[in-house]
């Protein structure tokens, strides 16, 4: 079957009907092993994304515990549900978890599943890579999670800021944990982001040019260009605080040359960005799936990628707008307010391209439309209270307190978990070949909502009341008392808006498989393939005339027609199309890696590297970046089959 | 558009610059850039906001660092040679490229650890010091990553896996180390050249 390859070839083109056996060939050549080895080994983008979906969710569940009881902690005044010190653990991890273990790693997990599926491509650009980027994740979050075993999780809150995180405030293991964990998962970031970005550049399908790619595919690319250049800034944060807190340097301290306030401003560099980085592919989400459920195409499909774009950009000129109450000179308050400013112009953008969308189509009123709709709802709600922290003279009134506290949850909340959830109910048939049910999904959605709303809401008070964020307990007189109880019922109310989603999914997956291939009537190519796709996606390499291959039908197209049922067969081994940058014209044939072991070996050789450096085991330390090296040499060996060698002379 | 049968040929694999791994490696260099950018920033804001005396008397000598910095700029051209040979597959004129710019990058390393052991202050004798050997630390990590890449592209081409169109691991390994050469001539600039400038 897999012959040696030759340096240049005329790839066979195929008419599916003429060749009703390519399916099932394409399927021997694809399908990942089965038992221990093939999942542990596996390079499946579907079994991928869907794995990073369970374990955000799983970190989600988690982080929402931890929440619970922090609102248990706080239901009324000076209450001792947790010790101060475990307080501080759990809003320091329950920051941590939703930021970096749940929200980007969820939408990597829904960019890793459809990405190929959108694009028309048999799998993302480096299909061992995405393993190894999943593996880094599950490690780095276990690493982090280890510390609650030794009672040590990170305690100075998820900005951990200096002098607070250094030794001499914070001498146990906690900040330890966290520093050498976010070290780690940078690792799985990047390599993510570098693959979305590859997979962009070179895997779409013949005829998909920039302007003809779907937004959600726009949203995670800027998203994952915004990540190579945003998180070297924290992972060299993070490692400079641990030359501080090991070795006794003094980058943070306010002793010699150094300077607490660098640490905010590396932090800052990257955590600005980061949040346009987990909240750009959850707006990609929405932006492509509810104009389906409005039966149109979306308002304005230029605006919404320039947007996209312009966001991501102006996200890396803002960071300083957390810094108002620092004592920056006012010239850059000035500056770094006026920018924060500007950023809501394209925010705006999008959310009038949506509510053009709703208005001027016919909404089907489903459950993932309904999370949609909330989504805007609370973005709007969740920009305006964005607004106003902008403006430095208020920042300073309101900085670290619960209005501050309510507002990032109604942008992140607001924006990744109900796109996210809504994306879920309109995803879920092509990720299992199930519906979700829709009658519970009207009842999760709509306590979910509630909920919500009436845990954060009334924060926006409670931080214009005065009450900072952070603070252990609080004394009755102020009159704190019933926004804070309110807060914490309606994070009850959240939590069972969950729970009723996971039941929901529960009972899904106990049915058969019967989701058909369309099931929203959708335009884009993941809607021509069966649910759940094949492990080689598309059977022939389809060749895209519009945005809406699926749609061309009823709408007027200039372009010319798509075609799926026609097109390469690429069947000779483990073939992929790569097709040029801008045009997507075919440019060369891939031979893509099999199933593979190395990512996870490597995954844990780093597990063991960084449990070293943690309990300061230089020799195990420096063996283990032996074998580091070692497997990368082994992973990157050139081989013949990719035709990655030479041909050997005597052939 | 719905022209869907190819007329021309494709290339299969791997070849030169359409290769994924050369798209992944400007990824690579595109973080990394990042990172020494962030590292300098934080070079930069110390010394604007230290009083005084930020870099400690002597300032950095360029008796080792000038002739190092020429040896580097010099790796950069054998290794593009040797990357040329791979265009007339010449397995020899690859090998000796490969092995004149692992040549040059050892005695790049050797002296830079000989400028350490001089230098007058330890790693966390002070906020300048740990800079200064972070940053040249991060760099030199840097230099090593490529020499043991070109060792692999040495052992590979020894193999006989290098021809004039599966070259693709040496045009990655060969962009890596421009990359490297010209993150020193930045770090250069900063440590050694800056001082004189007022950045003290």
């Amino acid at each position: 079957m897999m012959s040696v390859p030759e340096t240049d070839i005329l790839p066979r083109t195929v008419d599916l009907a003429d060749d009703p056996h390519l399916p099932e060939r394409l399927n021997r050549i694809w399908e990942t092993a089965p038992g221990l080895y093939g999942w542990i080994s596996s390079v499946d983008h579907k079994s991928i994304g869907r794995r990073y979906i369970v374990t955000a969710f799983v970190f989600l569940l988690l982080g929402g515990l931890e929440a619970l009881v922090i609102r248990l902690q706080l239901a009324s005044a000076n209450q001792h549900v947790v010790t101060p010190e475990q307080y501080d653990q759990l809003f320091s991890m329950h920051g941590i978890t939703m930021i970096f273990l749940y929200a980007l790693p969820v939408l990597s997990g829904f960019s890793n599943f459809l990405f190929p599926l959108v694009l028309g491509a048999r799998d993302m650009a480096f299909p061992r890579l995405n393993a190894f980027s999943y593996w880094v994740y599950l490690a780095a979050g276990l690493f982090m999670y280890a510390s609650f075993l030794m009672g040590a999780a990170p305690d100075d809150g998820w900005f951990n800021y200096a002098p607070n995180s250094l030794p001499a405030f914070s001498p146990g293991p906690n900040m330890d944990f966290y520093a050498l964990g976010m070290i780690f998962l940078g690792v799985s970031t990047t390599v993510g982001a570098a693959n979305f970005v590859v997979t962009v550049l070179r895997m779409r399908a013949p005829g998909m040019t920039l302007a003809r790619m779907p937004i959600l595919v726009w949203g995670t690319f800027s998203a994952s260009a915004g990540i190579l250049l945003a998180v070297p800034a924290v992972s060299l944060a993070f490692f400079l605080l641990w030359l501080d807190r090991t070795f006794g340097t003094k980058f943070f301290s306010s002793s010699d040359a150094g300077q607490p306030l660098l640490w905010q401003h590396l932090f800052w560099i990257f955590a600005h960005p980061w949040v346009y980085i987990i909240v750009l592919p959850a707006m990609g989400l929405v932006s492509d799936a509810l104009p389906i459920l409005c039966r149109r195409p979306i308002v304005g499909y230029g605006l919404v990628a320039g947007a996209t774009v312009a966001t991501m950009i102006i996200g890396f000129g803002v960071w300083a707008h957390h810094m108002f109450a620092t004592g920056l000179p006012p010239i850059a308050s000035a500056y770094f307010s006026a920018a924060s400013f500007i950023i809501a112009i394209p925010s705006a953008v999008a959310t009038f391209a949506w509510i053009a969308t709703i208005w001027s189509g016919r909404p089907q009123f489903t459950t993932a439309f309904l999370y949609f709709a909330g989504f805007i709802v609370m973005f709007v709600i969740g920009g305006m209270s964005g607004v106003v922290t902008a403006a430095a003279p208020a920042d300073l009134q309101i900085t670290d307190t619960y209005f501050v506290v309510a507002h990032l949850h109604y942008v992140l909340i607001g924006i990744n978990l109900f796109g996210v959830l809504g994306g879920l109910y309109f995803w879920f048939p092509k990720m299992t070949g199930r519906l979700l049910g829709e009658r519970l999904g009207r009842w999760n959605f709509w306590v979910t909502f509630i909920g919500f709303n009436a845990a954060f809401m009334p924060m926006h008070l409670t931080g214009l009341m005065g009450m900072p964020r952070r603070v252990y307990t609080y004394p009755a007189d102020p009159g704190l008392n019933l926004v804070n109880l309110i807060s914490t019922l309606g994070s009850d109310v959240l939590g069972v808006g969950i729970l009723l989603f996971l039941i929901n999914v529960w009972l899904t997956l106990r049915r058969p498989r019967t989701a058909p291939a369309n099931p929203w009537n959708a335009p884009t190519l993941e809607w021509s393939l069966p649910s759940p796709p094949p492990a080689y996606n598309f059977a022939v390499i389809p060749t895209v005339a519009s945005r809406h291959p699926l749609w061309e039908d009823r709408m007027d197209n200039r372009s010319g027609r798509s075609v799926l049922d026609r097109g390469l067969a690429l069947d000779d081994g483990k073939e992929a199309l790569a097709t040029t940058v801008l045009e997507a014209r075919p440019d060369a044939v891939l031979k893509m890696p099999g199933d593979s072991p190395w990512p996870f070996a490597l995954a844990a050789m780093m597990s063991v590297f960084f449990s070293a450096l943690l309990s300061q085991s230089w020799w195990i330390g420096a063996a283990s970046i032996i074998g580091l090296m070692v497997c990368t040499v082994i992973w990157l060996w050139p081989e013949r089959r990719l035709a990655q060698t030479a041909e050997p002379p005597n052939v | 558009m719905s022209e869907t049968a190819l007329h021309e040929t494709l290339p299969v694999g791997s070849p030169g610059h359409k290769a994924g791994g050369w798209f992944g490696m400007m990824t690579l260099i595109v973080t990394e850039a990042s990172l020494f950018l962030y590292l300098l920033f934080s070079y930069y804001y110390l010394a604007f906001w230290s009083r005084s005396g930020f870099v400690p008397s002597p300032l950095p000598k360029f008796d080792l660092a000038l002739p190092d910095t020429a040896i580097l700029l010099l790796s950069s051209v054998t290794v593009w040679w040797g990357e040329r040979g791979s265009r007339k597959s010449s397995r020899r004129q690859m090998a000796l490229g490969l092995i004149a710019t692992i040549a040059l990058g050892a005695i790049f390393v050797c002296i830079q650890l000989v400028e350490w052991t001089q230098k007058p202050f330890h790693f966390n004798s002070s906020t300048y010091s740990a800079l200064y050997f972070t940053v040249t630390g991060f760099h030199m990590a840097h230099v090593v990553a490529g020499l043991i890449i070109l060792i692999a592209l040495l052992v590979w081409d020894w193999l006989g896996y290098f021809d004039r169109r599966r070259h693709a691991p040496f045009a990655i390994g060969a962009i890596y180390w421009h990359f490297v050469d010209a993150i020193w001539l930045v770090v250069f600039f900063t440590i050694y050249v800056t001082p004189y400038l007022g950045v003290r």
